[in-house]
């Protein structure tokens, strides 16, 4: 087996052996999601909402919760703990570069993150008749550049931070705003107007929106993926330039 | 046949100067070792060897090569200071993900086996004890079969016992043709495995020789001490061409001299008809030429 391959593989054993990160990732959207869905009245269609239900509105947010949990709360701890306990310098000393071992860890990160992705759709679908997403393409493209934007961040945040706990605390705060604005409490739909137009501008409500334009057909907004990108270029490249291998 | 060069190498951090002068050679299949107080820049010495830092000045060659030439990766094993792995990895996971690291990696079940680790393939790092997380390091460095071993303080934070197992383990490592570089600061370490040492202090080096070679150069002086059976004049033993001092510590005296000073001080005595109990003869060690060469207490077998 090729060396990156085993790499991933390690990351992902590694990943299995934590338990309350599990639960982030693979249950608690799901788990959201279905508990929303038993509240009756997010089963009905509401002409706020566009004549979608809520439970369809929260299929979406809680995408964005699983991106949000891996890139910004698990791997940037894992990365800066690897730097604190010195396994990047150790790996310089082999002929494997430490480079290989972000890359196995994103990796690992994003096929986690689609494993718990088609969870989500297949409750969404199969208990509550939420629509697989009609736009495809579209919601492959709205996923991608959501998962970049939020690894960028994530990066971003390994590179600064001095340790794992640190990188930790890092992401948990911006976790929670960056949620907010995903719509986690309360939808962006339903946001005012000044609130939406800021959230539009965020990561993961940037994300949000077009997650949901591509699961109700249409093609994500331009505006919403060039805001993804951007953080993806900016944060991508700063965290390209500041991270420490020692 | 030379496999490590380093010429005049110098690294300094910022202000700090880590590395002012460090210059000496290895040989193919010897153990040489590395040996200084702490901060005397043994580290950054053998990490600008092992191709993590870029020095200052000076240049090193391994195998021939730039430290930093990526072929060497393969060549050279490296056993870090303070290098962990994650902490619920277990030892057998290690091996295997390490050994695919390389071409022509060694079997790393046996390898396990004769670290002492064959027992230890599926504990979790985390719950390694501290001999066998630093045996499962050096079982890493050894993976891929290198040519030269960098090992840096591997026996830090060891009991005793362990200690000593880690030293057969590295003279067995040195019998199957690997060239050992050791970092250390315990004399015991060093005059136990070290075929040549490099004595490093300040950054630079005070002393370039064999342990046996290093103790010789401070073993003129001898120190003896004994009981007088009967109190005695200073003057029967300062008036002896070997003595050059004499001191009193309540009724043991400690005479300080070169030469033949046990055989002068022996026939004086008896010459007085005075026995000396408790006769005790001390003789320089790596220890006391460390302190004389660095001016400093070296670090004691328990830091």
């Amino acid at each position: 087996m090729h060396v990156f391959a085993k790499l991933t593989r390690s990351e992902f054993r590694l990943l299995l052996r934590e338990p309350m990160q599990l639960f982030w990732i693979f249950v608690f959207p799901s788990l959201l999601v279905v508990i929303l869905g038993c509240v009756p009245p997010f089963r009905k269609p509401n002409a706020d909402l566009g004549g979608l239900r809520v439970v369809d509105l929260y299929v979406a947010i809680a995408i964005i919760l699983t991106l949000a949990s891996l890139a910004l709360q698990v791997a940037p701890m894992v990365l800066a703990t690897y730097r604190e306990r010195g396994i990047l310098r150790r790996l310089a000393t082999t002929p494997v570069r430490p480079v290989t071992l972000l890359g196995a860890q994103l990796v690992m990160s994003l096929l986690t993150a689609i494993g718990s992705v088609v969870l989500l759709l297949l409750v969404g679908r199969l208990v509550f008749d939420v629509a697989l997403p009609r736009q495809g393409a579209g919601f492959a493209v709205a996923f991608l550049a959501t998962a970049g934007a939020a690894f960028a961040l994530g990066l971003f945040v390994a590179a600064v931070a001095p340790g794992g706990k640190a990188a930790n605390t890092i992401g948990t705060l911006l976790f929670f705003p960056l949620m907010f604005f995903a719509g986690l409490w309360t939808p962006r739909e339903v946001f005012p107007e000044v609130l939406r137009r800021i959230a539009d501008l965020t990561p993961l409500g940037a994300g949000e929106r077009a997650v949901q334009d591509a699961m109700s057909g249409q093609w994500p907004a331009w505006g919403s993926l060039t805001v993804l990108v951007a953080y993806m270029l900016v944060f991508g490249l700063a965290a390209a330039r500041l991270f420490r291998w020692e | 046949m030379t496999v490590i060069t380093v010429d005049h190498l110098q690294k300094r951090y910022g202000d700090t100067v880590a590395v002012r002068d460090v210059s000496f050679t290895v040989e193919r299949g010897e153990i040489f070792g590395v040996l200084g107080p702490n901060g005397a820049g043994k580290t950054t010495t053998v990490e600008s060897i092992a191709g993590l830092r870029t020095p200052d000045a000076g240049t090193i060659t391994v195998l021939d090569r730039d430290p930093r030439d990526p072929e060497l990766r393969r060549l050279v094993g490296v056993q870090l200071q303070e290098s962990q792995l994650a902490e619920k990895m277990t030892a057998g996971e290690a091996l295997e993900l390490y050994a695919a690291f390389y071409p022509e990696p060694a079997d790393w079940r046996r390898l396990a086996d004769e670290l002492g680790l064959g027992g230890k393939l599926t504990t979790r790092y985390g719950k390694l004890s501290g001999g066998q997380k630093q045996r499962l390091s050096i079982a890493l460095a050894l993976i891929g079969n290198p040519a030269i071993a960098i090992l840096d303080e591997l026996t830090t934070g060891l009991d005793p016992q362990a200690r000593r197992d880690t030293w057969e383990l590295v003279e067995s490592v040195r019998d199957r043709g690997v060239t050992v570089l050791l970092v250390t600061h315990f004399m015991e370490e060093a005059e136990r495995l070290c075929d040549r040492v490099a004595l490093i202090d300040a950054g630079a080096v005070v002393a370039l020789d064999t342990p046996a070679g290093l103790v010789a150069r401070v073993s003129a002086e001898q120190r003896i001490r004994f009981r007088p059976s009967v109190p005695l004049d200073d003057s029967v033993l300062t008036g002896l061409a070997e003595v050059r001092e004499v001191r009193r510590h309540g009724t043991q005296l400690e005479v300080i001299g070169e030469g033949n000073v046990l055989h002068a001080v022996t026939a004086a005595l008896a010459a007085h008809r005075i026995i000396a109990n408790d006769l005790r003869v001390e003789q320089a060690s790596l220890d006391d030429a460390f302190v004389r060469l660095t001016g400093r207490a070296s670090t004691g077998e328990q830091s």
